[in-house]
């Protein structure tokens, strides 16, 4: 919190589903190069918080900040539609489901969005895709389907899908819960090399070990507020609330248990 | 039965075919563009769109082909629309269809997971570029059977035309049956050339299924 200018910058979000108040009053600043991990139980409002950064779930009051630009402001249909379209290339997102466009190579869907967006030639597309997809160790995938790939490997591709838009922000939305226990281990690995690379990564996860050796800071949500925030080895080993340290206990009872 | 006979009219009853293929292909052409329309209103962000698009559904669906064929070709006239039987046939079908066509259409798009426009949206894509890139796609290969469910009731719902007396399949057979008092063959006749038509269409949709399969 010493650095003046935070990097992603939440400032009192606010969310409600009619009388459902999802998200009460929330800050965040993330600085450049940082790597926040929310954690809570389901419900609590961490997937709510981190789509609402890229304004996939608008908030209700509040407000969004990338570096100095206002992510959630007010405009009229057309121009904030132009706005956000700008704003969303540079903030990569990993869903739990991987979302890879079906009916595309593992080359098509990193391709894409690049030689629409950037105006990119068919060969720089390609080299780009070849990049990135060395960087996730799927570079001999090139030229599947998804369909023929594995949970592991579609998420490797999915990081390497936003990484080519070279966003300024990395946000994981339960990157590794759709995934057998030993795919998860893969897509980990990746999320690791991009924190040594000093990527921003905003990461909502049930993984506490992970979150604990990979994240900066830990954010614990319950009921549309953070309840607790630090670095990790205060929020796991130190837990000062006791909402934190019951939800640490069934956590890592749950995981023991498999 | 008379196969003589039946050998004797059927030149006859190929032409009346012919006019059935003309007519269903426009009808279908016309619906498909119905349908698109229709979905695309009824999908759009506007209210306004949106009631159209349901209003149409729910009006072209919810009467019987027949009446709307007969207040267009009938009706007409009297609110200044001038049509001859076969424009009427087509336009009253192709709309009629659309409204069928709408449905599916709009069901296939929404049946396109929607994690798929997001991660679109996600990358930076405009919903228009999203719908066109991605959720397209997919959603067409959803829909290529359905919409030959679609086209089979269409070609059947031509013989409706035969009541505003355009010279076709089914009406061709009951000006058959006016001079030889053989309903049994004339119909016969007209049944299976339907057949054939419904079956090579049939066929036609399965390998434009198989077509877009996703790999």
């Amino acid at each position: 919190m010493s650095d003046p200018k935070p990097f992603v910058d939440i400032r009192h979000a606010q969310k409600s589903y009619g009388d459902l108040e999802v998200l009460k009053d929330i800050d965040l600043s993330v600085q450049r190069g940082q790597i926040v991990a929310i954690i809570g139980p389901s419900g609590s409002g961490k997937s709510t918080l981190l789509r609402a950064i890229n304004d996939l779930d608008p908030l209700t009051g509040g407000e969004v900040w990338l570096e100095d630009v206002q992510v959630n402001k007010k405009l009229p249909h057309r121009q904030y539609e132009k706005h956000i379209n700008q704003v969303r290339q540079q903030i990569g997102m990993v869903f739990q489901h991987f979302n890879l466009f079906p009916h595309l190579t593992v080359r098509e869907n990193i391709t894409m969005a690049p030689k629409m967006l950037k105006g990119l030639s068919d060969e720089a597309a390609n080299k780009l895709a070849e990049e990135q997809l060395e960087k996730v160790g799927m570079i001999d995938r090139i030229e599947y389907y998804p369909s023929r790939l594995s949970g592991g490997q579609k998420q490797r591709v999915a990081i390497a899908r936003a990484l080519a838009m070279n966003p300024k922000v990395m946000l994981f939305d339960e990157a590794t819960s759709a995934l057998d226990p030993e795919l998860v281990e893969e897509v980990n690995l990746v999320m690791k090399k991009l924190a040594e690379e000093h990527m921003t990564m905003i990461i909502v996860t049930h993984e506490m070990g992970f979150a604990q050796s990979v994240c900066d800071r830990v954010l614990f949500m319950d009921q549309g507020v953070v309840v607790e925030e630090g670095p990790p080895d205060v929020i796991f080993r130190n837990p000062q609330n006791e909402r934190t340290r019951g939800f640490l206990r069934k956590h890592l009872e749950g995981a023991n248990g498999h | 039965m008379d196969f003589e006979l039946m050998w004797r009219v059927y030149p006859f009853f190929l032409q009346a075919a012919w006019v059935t293929i003309v007519l269903s292909v426009l009808t279908a052409i016309l619906g498909l563009t119905c349908g698109s329309l229709g979905a695309a209103a009824r999908l759009s962000r506007h209210a306004i769109l949106r009631f159209i698009g349901a209003a149409y559904v729910s009006v072209f669906r919810g009467t019987p082909a027949l009446i709307q064929l007969f207040i267009l070709y009938f009706g007409g006239p009297q609110i200044g629309i001038q049509l001859n039987a076969f424009q009427a046939g087509v336009i009253g079908l192709g709309v009629n269809i659309g409204a069928y066509m709408t449905e599916t259409i709009r069901g296939a798009i929404v049946a396109v997971d929607k994690g798929q426009m997001e991660a679109a949206r996600t990358l930076g894509l405009s919903k228009f570029q999203a719908m066109r890139k991605v959720v397209l796609p997919q959603a067409m290969r959803l829909m290529v059977r359905p919409l030959g469910v679609n086209i089979n009731a269409l070609i059947k719902g031509t013989a409706l035309v035969a009541a505003i007396s355009v010279i076709e399949l089914t009406y061709t057979a009951q000006r058959y049956i006016g001079s030889t008092y053989r309903p049994f063959e004339m119909f016969l006749l007209a049944g299976v050339l339907y057949m054939i038509i419904i079956y090579v269409t049939g066929r036609g949709v399965a390998y434009l299924d198989r077509k877009v399969r996703i790999v």
